[in-house]
């Protein structure tokens, strides 16, 4: 089996490890780099407990290889708040009871920003579709579709510059 | 579930990646998106002694017009064809398809090449491809050729590719005018696999289908046409009753296996159903 | 055995034993209402606000702790082999090939277990069940033998060369063959069978009576299949035992990590101070961590044989074909009505089917769980349960499925047969059960089966959901419709709940009697700590423990914090599933916060100079009757208990609560379903799903909606979707999410939901729990609905989960395609 020396660039930090080739993405991120909020629900790539996002898609990171990821970017929900102000769909799933247990709620939250890096005003039924590689136990979805919606809204709105004086 | 141990290799062209091939000719599998893979090795179902993973090659990726047909490199990530105006506006079947394959985020990293390539009756490309009349491009050490898709699915899990060819891409020819098609999947929730799914491109003149290709998904052992279903329905007005006997033509071709999915019986009655609800789709399209 | 004798009924009086239940409107009809109580304003945050949750920001940063995140020094990791067959002897365990691979520290097997008596376990019903086998395995995917290695990889690598030699046995997998005793599961009784129990309730011939004076009677033969709860976490643990101080440090995905720990206790030897079960952010229980498994004892074992921690975290497929199942009930019911439509009787004869062992987690008393509530809302005269449990070659269990015990069973059956007989006298089956509820003015009601209903409001409740729903103009698009041959179904359940279990005169697991617990601690400068015996697996216990606390004693939710799961810190309960948590431990915090109450009057007091009975509370205050100027905050006061309190009254202010329930709780709704079917591929749409529930006063209403959403996707996924399928070598052919469907948002529906406030009268803030009432409530409103799509084409049932093949099926045989 073979070794590989891999640079990652996670959360905007460059990373240089040494792997085994079999090394799946979600244990490099959990275990290598202790970034814990990324999790693992299930063996076939069903659940989604492991989204991230790797260069700039979001993935389920047990089933890509950690060496696949050499020379590329990744982010996880560790990288999602910046400067210490939560980002607005953190914000949602707080503000409208987007999660209970909080297993699922970094792939979800990562699977919703990615659709709203595609598609800003998103339909209900378009963002139920681009979650629907998420599995939720606990909320029954509604809830969640809630929180991306309040997300929209607010990324939506004009920044202070764009605002007419 | 942790995929057994293997060496791994990158390579950065395709000609490195044949070479590859070669040099470790059977005990190598090539990894395009991995998602049927990767899963499949965690079980250790699969455990292949080596990897050549194609994602790092430059140049496979892309969705273009080309003399008359689509051309879709192989490492074409599915949602890609989500995200493409010309596959949304020209190629529905295609554009049907895409959007029922897998779930969102597989689709990001799934690929086109890999979900033919591995030759699976229950993925959903094969049946588009199969009715597209689609043609496969591989590389081998001796350089490229073409397959006919009609030729390219052998058996299960087995394509017509040799053991050092590389599919690099896939071609759709373009859809003539009055032309229409249409995927419908019955799935049992997103992510399944189809209990039965339906891939038609048909051409019209007027009522009359001209011409017309069916392919058929998870219903077969190999992915498979229902072309005693395209014989009913080829030169013929497309009335109720027509549609009626393409569709019992598709439910008595195909050869599902029962599974929790249903019984044999059952498949081939969605079979069916689905045809004649492809068709329709597909008439809708090319008439409007 | 007969624990609900109608012969002898139980009188409130005996039931409300608790010495601190004041049963105020117990005998009393309780008003229902539709309006939050809010008492405090929005900066104290008691009951009835729309607070946030205060657990949400690790959550939602990535910094939640479950147990796989648990990293220790040194942690070496397990990994298990398991049985291919569900039925055979093991011949032979070669652990040779494992043991020569690097990295592998050991592997255990049975007979290393035998050595230190450890081979066996109690249930949690007292019935036993392997750790690990030594003479055969009785269950596909059984444990069978444990690695032990430096790395995760290396033990999955190590499981693949242990070469176990099997003679396969026959196999049982059919619960009415099983009764036939021509396969012994459990050789190891003294009793050559596998029937386990038989239990009885209610009066036979009270029922047998009224079912011969009938004038309709139906009867349907119903099963509830064997689903998995399928949290998203998994099972796993991080033991750590150290041999120096003799301290066993167990982090486990656990609901009841007191319960578990004294379990641990008794069959391990350890000293119970010695043992420190740490249950931290459970990602989902639904029932499912409440069980002990195979893989936490070995777990706990190898961390105690080789002196480091040991981390054990279970795959998907480990966890959908070797833990607990629920359900797996086959239902013979029959439901009696007089010639006026009035239902009189029910009668069952139940099978329960419980796999290897009966390891059920019910209260010890009731076998069958709480089933004998099936007479539901409904007021009848008499009713009998005849219940067999027996043995097979399956995986043991029997925990809920985010459900009280057994109680969705009970309900999907009345239900179904309510709609059953309403169809078959061609009456509106709301009507129909208008005219069958139990009045309002009847409660406190005294069930056939010996249940003391708390209160309820049956018919509010329905009336509300029809109104939401539109119910007479989608009978008529219904008929519009049917003329076209499109076909469309509209379901109703009218359910009751019965949950908080329990009054310790009756409840108990494994003789542990099932009280609750809080302990408030309110430090000088007024901010408080509060632990309970309960455990939230995503409940929001952080936030609508701290609004109880809130409302009790004024002090901000935001200056109260809540914690669980540390059995060193927290004091004992019983842990959080059946709904019990707002019953028992939510009680115990109103308990512990008026203790606290009655010690700040104290010293408030001592301050004013005043005499306590001139005080009178003001929200967050004891203020001077006739001079409110004259008050003292409970900061004050908090402050004052460290500083300047009575010279005859201890210093500091806290109090620790064991609530033992007067009586449970019973929550209620009504759920109606309006489903489309595809005529030609048997297809179920759910269009609209409207659900009313009741669960007395609400604490926060955010997280009775959030509870309530999530319980109807989780009913929602056993009617339509989930089912645990065995072949018939008892092989699991549900093994994955790729086979066992739980659904998405694009299959569940967008949920309609409302309430009505009927308070329960015993219950010391009103409150009647409500995380299960949607799981039970949403099954049978969905079924109901299908089958009133069909019911004219001369379907009369389909079991869940309703497939697209059964309807199929059904239509096929009535002749209707597409």
């Amino acid at each position: 089996m073979s070794q590989h020396k891999i640079t990652v660039t996670v959360n905007g930090q460059a990373v240089t490890q040494e792997v085994e080739s079999r090394l799946l993405l979600v244990h490099f991120i959990r275990e290598n780099l202790d970034l814990t909020g990324t999790h693992i629900g299930c063996d076939t790539t069903s659940c989604g407990a492991c989204t991230i996002s790797l260069n700039g898609r979001t993935v389920k990171s047990c089933t890509v290889f950690a060496v696949q990821a050499n020379g590329g970017e990744i982010e996880t929900i560790e990288g999602v708040a910046q400067g210490g102000q939560l980002h607005p769909l953190q914000e949602g799933f707080w503000e409208k009871h987007g999660l209970q247990c909080g297993y699922c709620t970094p792939g979800m939250i990562m699977s919703a920003k990615h659709l709203l890096a595609h598609n800003p005003d998103p339909s209900e039924m378009e963002i139920r579709q681009a979650i629907s590689g998420n599995l939720c136990r606990c909320t029954g979805y509604n809830k969640i579709v809630e929180a991306i919606q309040y997300a929209a809204a607010k990324l939506n709105q004009p920044t202070p510059e764009e605002v007419p004086a | 579930m942790i995929p057994g141990a293997f060496d791994y290799h990158a390579p950065g062209t395709l000609s490195e990646a044949v070479t590859l091939l070669r040099q470790h000719a059977g005990d190598a599998k090539l990894l395009a998106g991995g998602q049927s893979l990767i899963p499949a090795m965690r079980f250790r179902l699969a455990m292949p002694p080596v990897l050549i993973d194609l994602n790092q090659i430059e140049g496979l990726e892309y969705v273009r017009e080309d003399n008359g047909h689509l051309a879709i490199g192989a490492m074409t990530r599915e949602s890609a064809l989500e995200e493409s105006g010309l596959v949304q506006s020209r190629f529905h079947l295609l554009a049907d398809a895409a959007r029922v394959i897998a779930d969102p985020v597989v689709r990001n990293r799934a690929t086109v090449g890999g979900n033919i390539a591995h030759a699976d009756p229950a993925n959903d490309h094969p049946a588009v491809m199969l009715a597209y009349g689609a043609e496969v491009i591989a590389l081998g050490p001796n350089g490229t050729r073409a397959i006919a898709i009609d030729n390219f699915f052998v058996d299960l899990f087995e394509n017509a590719l040799a053991e050092d060819e590389i599919l690099t891409e896939i071609r759709i020819p373009t859809p003539g005018a009055n032309s229409g098609g249409a995927y419908v999947k019955m799935e049992r929730k997103v992510g399944d696999y189809a209990i039965s799914g339906v891939a038609v491109q048909l051409t019209m003149n007027g009522d009359t289908c001209t011409s017309a290709r069916i392919g058929l998904t998870n219903v077969s052992p190999t992915p498979m046409r229902a072309k005693q279903a395209e014989q009913l329905l080829v030169g013929q007005v497309v009335t109720d009753e027509r549609l009626e006997a393409v569709g019992a033509a598709a439910a008595a071709e195909c050869d599902p296996s029962p599974d929790l999915r249903g019984s044999a019986e059952y498949k081939r009655d969605v079979t069916r159903v689905l045809t004649k609800r492809a068709i329709r789709q597909a008439v809708e399209r090319a008439t409007s | 055995m007969n624990y609900h004798d109608p012969h002898k009924p139980k009188h409130l009086a005996d039931r409300f034993e608790n010495k601190h239940a004041v049963p105020n409107g117990a005998s009393a009809v309780v008003a229902t209402t539709e309006t939050v109580r809010v008492t405090t304003p929005a900066d104290i945050g008691g009951m009835g606000h729309r607070m946030k949750r205060k657990e949400d920001p690790r959550f939602i940063q990535g910094k939640g702790r479950y147990v796989d995140d648990i990293k220790l020094p040194g942690m070496l990791y397990m990994d298990i082999v398991r049985s291919p067959y569900a039925h055979a002897k093991i011949l032979n365990i070669d652990a040779s090939a494992a043991l020569a691979l690097d990295g592998v520290v050991a592997v255990i097997t049975g007979k290393d277990l035998a050595a230190h008596n450890l081979h066996w376990m109690p249930t949690l019903m007292s019935d036993t069940q392997m750790v690990l086998p030594i003479d055969k395995v009785v269950y596909y995917s059984q444990e069978v033998a444990c690695v032990i290695a430096t790395s995760r990889y290396i033990a999955a690598d190590a499981v693949e060369q242990v070469m176990v030699d099997y003679e396969p046995l026959d196999v049982v997998v059919d619960p009415y063959q099983a009764l036939k005793d021509e396969t012994l599961v459990r050789d190891d009784k003294e009793l050559k069978t596998n029937r386990i129990w038989h239990w009885e309730a209610g009066d036979k011939e009270a029922t047998d009576k009224v079912f011969a004076a009938a004038a309709h009677v139906v009867k349907e033969h119903i099963y509830l299949p064997r689903i998995h709860v399928a949290s998203i976490e998994t099972c796993g643990m991080v033991a750590n035992f150290t041999p120096a101080t003799g301290k066993m440090q167990l982090y486990m995905t656990t609901q009841a990590p007191h319960a578990i720990r004294t379990v641990f206790a008794l069959v391990s030897g350890l000293p119970e101070h010695r043992i420190q079960v740490i249950s931290p952010d459970i990602g989902g229980g639904f029932g499912g961590k409440v069980p002990v498994y195979p893989g936490y004892v070995v777990c706990a074992v190898a961390s105690l044989l080789l002196g480091k921690p040991v981390k054990w975290i279970e795959d998907r497929s480990e966890n959908l074909t070797a833990d607990s199942f629920a359900r797996d009930y086959h239902l013979e019911a029959e439901l009696a009505a007089d010639a006026n439509g009035k239902i009189t009787g029910l009668r069952v004869n139940g099978l329960a089917d419980h796999g290897c062992a009966d390891a059920a987690a019910n209260p010890s008393k009731f076998p069958a769980g709480l089933f004998s509530i099936c007479t539901g809302s409904y007021d009848m005269q008499a009713a009998h349960i005849n219940f067999d449990a027996v043995y097979t070659n399956k995986p043991p269990g029997g925990v809920a499925y985010r459900c009280s015990f057994r109680v969705t069973e009970a309900v999907h059956m009345i239900e179904r047969l309510t709609d059953i007989m309403a169809h078959e006298l061609g009456e509106d089956p709301a009507a129909f059960r208008m005219k069958n509820f139990i009045p309002a003015d009847h409660f406190p009601y005294k069930s056939p089966t010996g249940w003391e209903y708390d209160s309820g409001n049956y018919h509010a409740a329905l009336q509300k959901a029809l109104d939401m729903i539109g119910y007479d103009a989608l009978r008529q698009e219904q008929a519009e419709k049917r003329a076209r041959g499109e076909l469309m179904g509209i379901g109703i359940s009218s359910f009751t709940e019965v949950v908080g279990a329990g009054p310790a005169k009756d409840y108990d697991i494994l003789g542990i009697k099932m009280f609750d617990s809080a302990e408030i601690r309110i430090h000088p400068t007024g901010k408080a700590i509060a632990r309970f015996g309960t455990k939230s697996q995503g409940q929001g216990h952080e936030t609508t423990y701290a609004q109880i606390i809130a409302e009790e004693l004024g002090l901000p939710m935001a200056d109260v914090d809540v914690e669980e799961g540390d059995t060193d810190t927290a004091p004992y309960g019983l842990g959080t599933y059946a709904s019990r948590s707002t019953p028992t431990a939510g009680a115990a915090a109103v308990m512990a916060s008026r203790k606290i109450k009655a010690k700040a009057r104290k010293i408030a007091a001592h301050l004013l100079e005043v005499s306590e009975d001139d005080l009178e509370w003001n929200i967050n205050k004891w203020q001077v009757k006739g001079s409110p100027e004259q008050a003292k905050t409970i900061q004050e006061i908090a402050f004052a208990a460290y500083t300047n309190h009575p010279p005859d009254v201890e210093a500091g202010l806290e109090a620790t609560d064991y609530y033992n329930p007067p009586n449970l709780t019973f929550p209620f709704g009504s759920y109606i379903c309006v489903v489309d079917i595809d005529k030609g591929t048997g297809e179920v749409h759910v269009r609209r799903f409207v659900a009313i529930d009741d669960c007395g006063n609400i604490i926060n209403p955010l997280v009775v909606e959030g509870q309530v959403h999530g319980g109807l996707t989780m009913g929602l996924a056993p009617a339509l979707y989930e089912e645990i399928v065995y072949d018939e070598n008892g092989q699991c052919l549900t093994g994955t999410f790729a086979d066992y469907l739980l659904p998405t948002a694009v299959e569940s529906p967008k949920w309609e939901t409302g309430h009505t406030i009927t308070p329960s009268p015993h219950h010391p803030i009103g409150a009647k729990g409500v995380g299960e009432s949607p799981t039970v409530g949403a099954p049978p409103a969905i079924a109901n609905a299908v089958v009133d799509a069909l019911w004219h084409l001369g379907v009369r049932h389909i079991d869940i989960p309703i497939t697209p093949q059964k309807v199929w099926q059904a239509l096929r045989d009535a002749g209707v395609t597409d």
